[in-house]
């Protein structure tokens, strides 16, 4: 049964080495000749002004809340939809009402303008 | 010989000819993926070429066939510059974990009937959590860059990523209740037996959901505001040269490929034959096999070039109006018509 998962881990061992392998060939092959001027944050050709972390706009946070709610909506709702000829009656009802209740707290968020972006 | 070979082999212990075996299989899986990475661009520029009746890349070898392998050496002879400011390891670390879960989530892909790596029960949650690992490779890469493009570019393809990643797994579930697993072989399978059997019919609304939200969770025009030119010049990667950005750009084309294989195995039954049992019999060449996967896939991989020719580029506004307002709703909606049409309706055979 785990022993499917084997080749996976080893796959997962491969990318990341394959990946290292590919900037380490780069950082070989290509020159290195850092000077101030390359190295700076690029700006359109300007020095930079301020330090790039800055503020930004709450709605993505906003987006971020949302998406761990619907996400473990989803992740409720993957084992419902592989058992659902086992669970019966009483089982779609239950994610039924689930649902509607998250479909409520939808409906609130998008009443009150928390999935508007002008 | 090759009783010697045999004899070295069997004289071996056996965790290392798992390993072995598996690692041979692997590079089965990993070469073939990354030459189509690189043709996939190949066609790109010369389908998007002829869409707009000019020629593409015609100089480096016949018809420009070299041109992705001229392109990757250049790539590998370039400087990788770190930006005075940027987090060194993080910086470097983005590429690598934006890279390696497009690549391993190959691993679960039924090929055909028998040709997989691993045949794992919960293929299609595995591939969920992996295609969820990019959007860090993105915003680690926006934040360690340090610049102001690279952290606003960040900020939208993450917030986009997400947003469609919700409509994404809505449409997966409604494909569950269909097949019943997670198994994506048995997916396939419980297809088998002709075109009409194929989801894309009971589920069509849901095809059309998962594939516009494969095309926004790649970052690909229409929806590429994230690497808008006019205005953010290249998004979180703006700073990244060399292989760093090399592996950006192949992780971004084997998701795409990635996104194509999942919908011919989800909706239009991956190596099965559209033609019916009957069909097959008579004209045995019909069948099932890679071919019908691969033709499948590379139809999808046409629509995806072919989007960008056609589509003028979404507002950002736009964008995320399509993905909350538009598509949740939708599959909202569908998985609630299944599951009324398997439960209370005669009509539940519509969806197996």
């Amino acid at each position: 049964m785990l022993n499917n998962y084997v080749p996976i881990l080893i796959f997962m061992a491969v990318a990341l080495i394959m990946g290292v392998a590919m900037v380490v060939i780069g950082r070989v092959l290509g020159p290195h000749r850092p000077d101030t001027e390359k190295n700076s944050p690029y700006e359109c050709g300007f020095e930079a002004f301020e330090d790039s972390r800055m503020k930004f706009d709450v709605r993505y946070y906003l987006v971020a809340i949302l998406f761990i709610i619907f996400d473990l909506e989803i992740a409720f709702l993957f084992p419902w939809a592989v058992a659902l000829s086992e669970v019966g009656m009483l089982g779609f009802v239950a994610m039924m009402l689930f649902l509607g209740i998250l479909v409520v707290g939808f409906i609130y968020e998008w009443k009150k303008g928390a999935l508007e972006w002008e | 010989m090759t009783e010697t070979l045999l004899g070295f082999w069997l004289a071996l212990p056996s965790w290392l000819q798992i390993l072995l075996a598996n690692l041979v299989k692997i590079v089965i899986i990993v070469l073939p993926v990354v030459l189509a990475v690189a043709y996939l661009t190949y066609a790109e520029r010369k389908i998007i070429g002829y869409m707009q009746v000019r020629v593409g890349p015609n100089r480096v070898g016949p018809r420009g066939w070299l041109q992705p392998i001229m392109d990757a050496v250049k790539l590998m002879f370039k400087e990788i510059i770190v930006p005075t400011n940027a987090n060194r390891f993080l910086f470097i670390g983005a590429p690598i974990l934006a890279f390696a879960p497009a690549m391993v989530a190959w691993a679960v892909i039924p090929f055909s009937d028998t040709l997989w790596l691993t045949n794992i029960d919960a293929g299609l949650l595995f591939i969920l959590a992996l295609t969820s690992m990019g959007v860090y490779g993105v915003i680690i890469a926006g934040w360690a860059s340090n610049s102001k493009y690279a952290f606003l570019g960040s900020l939208r393809s993450a917030a986009q990523i997400v947003a469609y990643e919700i409509a994404m797994g809505f449409a997966l579930v409604g494909v569950l209740m269909a097949a019943g697993s997670l198994n994506l072989r048995e997916i396939a399978l419980a297809q088998a037996g002709g075109a009409h059997h194929w989801y894309i019919l009971p589920l069509f609304p849901l095809f059309l959901v998962y594939f516009i939200s494969g095309v926004a969770e790649t970052n690909r025009a229409p929806f590429d505001v994230a690497e808008g030119e006019s205005e953010i010049v290249a998004g979180f990667h703006v700073e990244y040269s060399g292989m760093a950005f090399a592996l950006f750009f192949l992780g971004e084309y084997a998701n795409m490929i990635l996104i194509g294989a999942l919908a011919a195995v989800m909706f239009l039954g991956g190596w099965t034959t559209p033609f019916t049992p009957a069909v097959v019999a008579s004209l045995p060449w019909l069948g099932d096999g890679i071919h019908w996967f691969l033709i499948k896939v590379s139809f999808l991989m046409f629509c995806f070039l072919w989007f960008r020719a056609t589509f003028p580029r979404y507002r950002y506004d736009q964008i995320m109006r399509l993905g909350w307002k538009v598509f949740i709703p939708v599959t909202l909606v569908w998985i609630v018509v299944i599951g009324v049409a398997k439960f209370l309706t005669p009509w539940g055979y519509l969806f197996h």
